[in-house]
């Protein structure tokens, strides 16, 4: 397939369908509506399956059954809609189930406002749901990147038996952008002999999907073999984009759309002599914490910025990794505001100011 | 500029840049005559629509008639009913900017009283880079299916092939030869190819349609 200028919502759909996704259980809501949107009407094209839940509820539990039976599948919604969805996604990550969720978050909280927002970032990272478990955070800053991370996604996914989640916000669901769609760096994905299919597994057991352990030992056994899980991810999936760290005098870090401001900020910035490098944390669990603390050891680096549509969320990971060695400062707008490049300038001009 | 009638309705398939066309129309418009009235009609999209340049509009005396409730970004499908006033008057030039597919102009079928036989122009905006029209068998469909749920038949078409900031002019050539074929099937002139300003020295000669640079008032300048 050639290039071509398509809405965030959709190249998700269409970068599924590319994976090879064929179920899609969801409910519509804005600013995410044109991905069932766009797969109630293409999911049928390939054979595949398109419904629309009666709830979220519905939906992550249909999701967690086309899941459990080995077929790659996918949900998504916005904030308040993923909220909804929390118990099952704690009961996907319980069952080590494959998927992908899509978040195109919107200002919260509550029922909130429908423009963008990061705000769901401590929801997607730290567990929305109960228990000890993670969800492989990706957080694309363009079209392109959204729809290579979709599917890879799903290989990611599959190779860990861990739920996916794509987190993007409303500018990422609804803007335009020229896309291409290429194949994903190549993994040997384990077979699905888990999968309840009607048959046993290769050790002449039953199939069974759950995430209930009744004896203490027994789920905390499982919880000691999903941390090591994680930490399996955590060496192995980290991703995230750094330039002109080398001889800054701070450093910037943002996610996802902001991301995008920022990097203007930084062009403003430097054409008014002052060298700002950045550090775009990609996978949001797991985090790029060495990158901060390489980050925090230059020695011409006086300070950290993190800059978010949130009140301040990414930062507490941003601290833990520049961990005290130079100073974490924080800007955010809320609710749906997306800043200027400028505010950016004048908060590093305003910070510069006070810690030389 | 073409001059000929006083309403101009602006539809297409989504993200074909119909808001951009009739941002830039009203604004070329409005340097010669200040009576000039854009409505934000769109109940498809949340974002990115004509009601966000509110300002904008006004400091060029452009009326601008935005939703009914009044928020400039609520997703709400309330259409105001000023639209009767600049319809009904004579005073306006009108541009209605139509939300995207069958489903945007949907809302036109209850104006349709307006629109007789050479009273209006209704364009189809073409992008030759969506996926859904890149052939003139899909943009005849959209053609068709917009007639039907709005009530009103489609006057011209506008070649606005485009890559945002990565358009080059062979994405205008591939448009043009996309509405030329279009053209010939349907009978509608091509009436205007619209191109990023930057873009236009590049253009060859044989381009259909008038010419009309665009500079993009939707985009904000860091993306």
């Amino acid at each position: 397939m050639a290039k071509v200028l398509m809405k965030g919502n959709e190249a998700i759909g269409a970068a599924a369908i590319k994976a090879e996704c064929r179920y899609y259980f969801g409910y519509p809501i804005t600013p995410s509506s044109e991905l069932p949107e766009y797969l109630s009407r293409e999911l049928p094209k390939v054979d595949g399956v398109f419904l629309q839940a009666e709830s979220e509820t519905a939906a992550i539990n249909m999701l967690y059954g086309a899941a459990g039976a080995g077929a790659r599948a996918m949900t998504g919604s916005s904030s308040p809609g993923i909220s909804l969805k929390q118990e099952g996604i704690s009961y996907i990550a319980g069952a080590e189930l494959p998927c992908v969720i899509v978040n195109i978050v919107r200002g919260g909280p509550g029922l909130g406002s429908i423009q963008p927002s990061q705000a769901d970032y401590f929801q997607a990272t730290k567990g929305g749901g109960h228990g000890d478990y993670r969800m492989v955070v990706l957080a694309p800053d363009s079209i392109q990147e959204t729809v290579d991370l979709v599917i890879e996604g799903f290989d990611i996914a599959d190779q860990y038996r861990n739920p996916v989640m794509i987190l993007g916000d409303g500018v990422i669901g609804q803007m335009m952008e020229p896309v291409e769609f290429k194949d994903p760096p190549k993994r040997d994905l384990p077979p699905k002999d888990w999968a309840t299919t009607g048959t046993k597994d290769s050790n002449g057991r039953k199939r069974v999907i759950n995430s209930l352990y009744i004896e203490a030992e027994a789920c905390e056994q499982m919880n000691l073999k999903l941390q090591a899980k994680y930490r399996e991810i955590q060496k192995n999936e980290i991703k995230f984009e750094t330039f002109g760290t080398e001889g800054a005098e701070i450093i910037l870090s943002a996610y996802g759309i902001t991301s995008r401001v920022t990097k203007n900020a930084i062009k403003i910035l430097e054409k008014e002599g002052i060298k700002a490098g950045m550090v775009r944390p990609i996978t949001l669990w797991p985090f790029p914490y060495k990158e901060f603390e390489k980050a925090a050891e230059i020695d011409s680096v006086k300070a950290f910025l993190s800059i978010e549509m949130s009140m301040g969320q990414m930062v507490e990971d941003v601290r833990l990794g520049v961990n005290g060695k130079k100073p974490v400062y924080f800007y955010g707008r809320a609710g749906g505001v997306v800043p200027e490049p400028l505010e950016i300038v004048e908060e590093v001009k305003k910070i510069l100011g006070g810690v030389k | 500029m073409r001059d000929d009638h006083r309403v101009h309705v602006i539809t297409g398939h989504y993200g074909s840049g119909k808001t951009e066309f009739a941002l830039n129309f009203a604004f070329k418009k409005a340097e010669k005559q200040d009576n000039i009235a854009i409505a934000d009609m769109d109940i498809v999209n949340p974002y990115f629509r004509s009601r966000e340049k509110k300002a904008e509009l006004e400091e060029r005396g452009i009326k601008l008639i935005s939703s009914s409730t009044g928020y400039s970004t609520a997703d709400v499908p309330a259409i105001s009913p000023e639209v009767y006033g600049i319809l009904q008057s004579n005073k306006y030039e009108v541009i209605l900017d139509v939300g995207g597919d069958p489903n945007g102009a949907r809302v036109l079928g209850r104006y349709f009283q307006y629109f007789q036989e050479d009273n209006y122009n209704m364009w189809m905006v073409v992008n030759a880079n969506r996926p859904n029209t890149q052939k003139s068998k899909e943009v005849i469909e959209y053609i068709n299916r917009i007639q039907d749920s709005s009530r009103i038949a489609m006057t011209g078409l506008i070649n606005n092939t485009h890559m945002i900031r990565e358009t080059s002019k062979e994405d205008i050539i591939r448009g043009n030869d996309l509405v030329v074929e279009v053209s010939e099937i349907t009978g509608l002139p091509i009436v205007y190819t619209s191109v990023l300003e930057e873009v236009v020295p590049d253009l060859p000669k044989d381009i259909k349609g008038e010419i009309f640079p665009i500079s993009l008032k939707m985009r904000p300048y860091w993306l």
